[in-house]
């Protein structure tokens, strides 16, 4: 202990660092999705179709406040009538452990394309929002949103 | 977790072609299966994986959600406004169990 004491250890010092190796011990062990993977997703689930920039809205603020409880609303310019509306909204983020988030089926009865909830963000990462329309194209809207505290899957 | 239950804020009148505003909040922890116990036992996934909302027994909306989706979801949507009738909000657990809310709506 005098070692120690002449090094400079404060009891403060040894405090935060424990809690910082708590918090690690917290975290889930799981990997986390990649780019990559999440590209892979959204071929997935969009069919292959390519996507392009424009229409869609992805609101989301670029510093998170919490990773566990972060809004995120996403609107679509479209009429929304019978021949012309969106079919489909897809919200993808690249770095949680599934990169999926949710996927939004709307109808003409939805009225506009607006749907706003609230996602975890493990990491800082990019949020991608996708928009299927009645005449099989796809807008997308990225934004990258900085996390400083991980949802850490709960 | 104690049972679920649902808020909703749901305008009780609307006229004929507006376009109405939903909000609805289910308490349920949404666990990810990624997460351990104190004892360091994976905790089993259990979220709500999807929700349907119908207006006189027609889709308004559906969505499929995972595990990024937050505890206790609150959601927001529209509704065209057609006719009078009851709007009903369905959350499918993984346990299979359905938890609903509804509410009637007069259109004028």
């Amino acid at each position: 202990m005098t070692q120690m004491q002449g090094r400079g250890w404060s009891r403060r010092g040894v405090l935060a660092v424990a809690g910082a190796g708590a918090v690690v011990l917290g975290m889930p062990v799981a990997g986390r999705a990649t780019p990559q993977e999440a590209d892979d997703f959204a071929k997935k689930i969009l069919g292959g179709a390519a996507a392009k920039s424009g229409k869609v809205q992805l609101i989301v603020k670029d510093v998170a406040e919490s990773g566990a409880n972060e809004p995120v609303r996403v609107v679509v310019d479209s009429p929304m009538s019978a021949a012309d509306h969106v079919k489909a909204i897809h919200v993808i983020a690249d770095g949680n452990p599934f990169p999926g988030v949710s996927s939004w089926f709307l109808t003409p009865k939805s009225g506009k394309a607006d749907v706003a909830f609230r996602m975890r963000l493990a990491k800082t990462q990019v949020v991608r929002a996708y928009a299927v329309m009645s005449d099989g194209s796809v807008w997308q809207a990225s934004q990258e949103v900085k996390v400083t505290i991980g949802g850490c899957g709960g | 977790m104690t049972n679920p239950s649902i808020k909703t804020r749901i305008p009780g009148k609307a006229k004929k072609g507006e376009i109405i505003e939903i909000k609805a909040q289910i308490s349920h922890d949404m666990e990810t299966g990624q997460r351990k116990d104190a004892g360091g036992m994976p905790l089993a996934r259990r979220i709500i994986k999807k929700f349907v909302c119908t207006w006189n027994g027609e889709v308004v909306i559906s969505a499929d959600w995972h595990t990024a989706m937050s505890a206790n979801p609150l959601i927001t949507f529209y509704a065209l406004a057609e006719k009078s009738g009851a709007i009903k909000l369905a959350f499918h657990d993984d346990n299979g169990e359905v938890y609903e809310a509804s509410a009637d709506v007069v259109v004028e």
